[in-house]
């Protein structure tokens, strides 16, 4: 059986883990192609209007797969931690998908839902390799399998690889600049996938800057640091990026921060915000990227290059370069 | 302390009379305005919803009024609401206002935590009396969700125009000023009025129901009126969601941890399997509803990025095609304009006459 998965979404992060398991049982696994222009006209041409541009490139990647495979991966996430939800698209994605795409072959949409009983992840394996074999044996080792090959994935994250580069079995040789080091803050979808963030992490190789992703930090970390908020943040991801911003605040590991966000993100909405309010209270320049389908690479280039300069003339303390426009005190001095 | 709290349509009604009977000091923020709108946008996320914006605006003009804390209920996801109230913490804090935000939720820290709070708003007071006090604050909300229902039936029958929305007008000048149990004698006095506003015996006006999300469907200033506007052009209105129901379901049902059946569940379920949060299984549930009930139309109201509404508003188009059912979508934020908006409903509402005319001629030139 020839099984498709849709290169995007959480992909890039669970994509070990589901390759793993397929072809542990036997199934051949088909990834859409990388993300490009033509995959995003197509999705954005069936999905709901006011959708965010990772999930228009969903369906575009689903559409790539529609005659090329028997069944297609879309799994409906409700809830990848335990208490805690996700983006609630995640889960009525099958349906989206369902129901915006013409003619699709089998969609195979298990549930997947640890936020009561983490013990139902074991269901959902089940669920999914029945469709594969009959040997329950099987699917329990292949599920063991595929865990392990998840934390060996997320092992080499924490380690400063890109998602983006091991996916692509890109096992470059981390290169350490001297000086800047940029925090790229952002979902999974829109940080790892090169089409979304328009290269942002070949931008900032060649300009020399250092860059740290939340997926670098330790869960252990980053809950403690979100846990400093008053009550707690019930998305998964978005705990794990205030988290993430609460730790770097604290520390002098990073220079600046860029927040890829997608037009019209609800979670983004709140969590990008609360992110400005903890690194202006540093004073810790924060730029926002948001994203939709019509941005365009220009202008893009233009601000990352004005936001790199003015992170490296802070870094030679030319003037202090005020980061959110208020005088700074050296300034009200020299007067 | 002086207590303020956030509008949503009639909600000030369940709260006004819950406070007048605990003797609560409390400031009603001035109703929704473009005032309202202007000053909640200026200081919360961009790509915020419009309700938290709308919040925002009435926090900060019942703040105006004296206001020192403010009341808001919490959730625990998927939809944003449930972290409204830190977001609004988070901007109050930063603008410098010196303001407690109390919300009434269950959490994960237990019924101790909600019932310590509500003895902080309500101190002295024995939990019957409090008990008492919600009580009648959802009888008064219940009986006034039930007085609209029936305006949004007399409306299009009525003979003389503008009847209906007078009345409606009155009373939600007198209830504001109806202290305590004096609510009741305003919703009787407003609904006997109502009834005997004459009618054209032989009207057989259009339906049409109106689904999407709670807030926007419920709060005049984001929906624009839509009630009055569909009434006014002879058609029946039937809204799926009202507060009383809401406060129904989620806060005794949910609190209580009953069993909860409803239909539209079940009439969602071939498209939408699960609760994916906000009102995603409501709106396409009812959608399936009204078009078995044989309504001629369906309005899908929602706020722009409202993550629960674009999964159901991608699944619209298909029910409407299974069903035969027009379905008009409205997206709602701040910077929506009356004139396009009521040009898009004129148009729909053409569109659905034509569709009765021409289903009552078919089924003349076919002899059935």
């Amino acid at each position: 059986m020839k099984i498709g998965i849709p290169r995007g979404l959480l992909y890039y992060l669970y994509f070990p883990l589901w390759d793993t398991f397929f072809k542990e049982l036997g199934a051949d696994v088909v990834i859409s192609a990388k993300s490009n222009k033509a995959i995003l006209t197509n999705g954005a041409k069936i999905c709901a209007s006011d959708a965010c541009i990772p999930l228009k490139l969903f369906h575009g990647h689903v559409l790539d797969l529609a005659n090329k495979v028997d069944a297609i991966f879309v799994p409906r996430l409700k809830s990848v931690a335990h208490g805690e939800y996700i983006c609630p698209k995640f889960c009525g994605l099958p349906d989206m998908v369902r129901y915006s795409a013409p003619s699709l072959p089998r969609i195979i949409d298990t549930e997947v839902n640890i936020r009561k009983k983490s013990g139902k992840l074991k269901q959902s394996f089940e669920e999914v390799g029945k469709l594969l074999t009959s040997d329950k044996k099987k699917i329990v080792h292949a599920a063991e399998k595929a865990l392990f090959q998840n934390a060996i994935f997320r092992g080499q994250m924490l380690n400063g690889y890109l998602a983006s580069d091991l996916l692509q079995n890109r096992m470059m040789k981390k290169q350490v600049f001297q000086g800047i080091t940029v925090a790229v803050l952002g979902h999974v979808y829109n940080v790892y996938d090169n089409f979304i963030n328009m290269n942002l992490f070949k931008k900032m190789y060649d300009c020399g800057i250092n860059a740290v992703t939340p997926e670098m930090i330790s869960d252990t970390v980053t809950d403690r640091y979100a846990a400093e908020m008053p009550k707690k943040i019930f998305w998964t991801f978005s705990r794990k990026l205030i988290g993430a911003a609460k730790y770097w605040a604290d520390s002098d590991e990073i220079d600046g921060v860029i927040y890829i966000m997608s037009f019209g993100c609800g979670i983004d909405s709140f969590t990008a915000d609360l992110c400005e309010r903890i690194f202006k209270k540093k004073g810790i320049p924060f730029y926002i990227i948001v994203i939709d389908e019509h941005s365009g690479e220009g202008g893009f280039e233009t601000r990352f290059e004005a936001f790199a300069d003015m992170l490296k003339r802070r870094k030679r303390n030319e003037s202090d370069f005020s980061a959110y426009g208020e005088h700074s005190p050296i300034d009200q001095n020299a007067l | 302390m002086k207590v303020t709290f956030p509008h949503m349509g009639n909600i000030h009604l369940l709260i006004k009379t819950l406070f007048d009977e605990l003797d609560v000091d409390y400031v009603i923020p001035p109703k929704c305005s473009k005032r309202t709108l202007e000053l909640g946008s200026k200081y919360t996320p961009e790509m915020a919803c419009i309700p938290l914006k709308i919040n925002m605006g009435n926090f900060l003009e019942g703040i105006e009024r004296g206001a020192d804390t403010i009341v808001i209920t919490g959730g625990a996801g998927p939809c944003r609401f449930g972290y409204y109230a830190e977001m609004h913490r988070q901007i109050l804090a930063d603008l410098g206002k010196d303001v407690e935000i109390i919300t009434i939720e269950l959490n994960e820290n237990g019924i101790g935590e909600l019932i310590a709070k509500l003895r902080k708003l309500f101190p002295k007071k024995p939990l019957a009396t409090i008990a008492k006090g919600f009580f009648d604050g959802f009888k008064a909300i219940k009986q006034s969700d039930a007085l609209e229902q029936y305006s949004f039936y007399v409306r299009p029958r009525e003979l003389q125009k503008g009847a209906t929305d007078q009345i409606m007008k009155q009373f939600e000048s007198e209830a504001m000023c109806a202290k305590g149990r004096d609510i009741f004698k305003a919703i009787k006095l407003a609904k006997d009025k109502l009834s005997e506003v004459k009618r054209d015996p032989d009207c057989r006006p259009l339906k049409v129901g109106i689904v999407g999300e709670i807030y926007t469907l419920i709060e005049p200033l984001t929906n624009m009126n839509i009630e009055p506007i569909l009434g006014n052009m002879g058609i029946e209105v039937d809204r799926s969601l009202t507060i009383s129901e809401w406060i129904k379901e989620h806060i005794i049902k949910g609190g209580l941890k009953l069993k909860k059946e409803n239909d539209f569940v079940k009439a969602a379920c071939p498209y939408i399997k699960t609760m994916i949060g906000g009102h995603a299984q409501e709106t396409v549930g009812h959608t399936v509803l009204y078009a078995q009930k044989g309504f001629d139309g369906v309005v899908e109201i929602y706020p722009l990025t409202c993550m629960p509404e674009i999964v159901a508003n991608s699944i619209l188009p298909e029910v409407a095609k299974d069903f035969d059912i027009p379905v008009l979508t409205l997206v709602m934020d701040e910077i929506t304009g009356e004139a396009g908006y009521r040009t898009r409903i004129d148009a729909f509402a053409d569109m659905l006459y034509r569709r009765r005319e021409n289903k009552r001629n078919e089924l003349v030139l076919s002899g059935n």
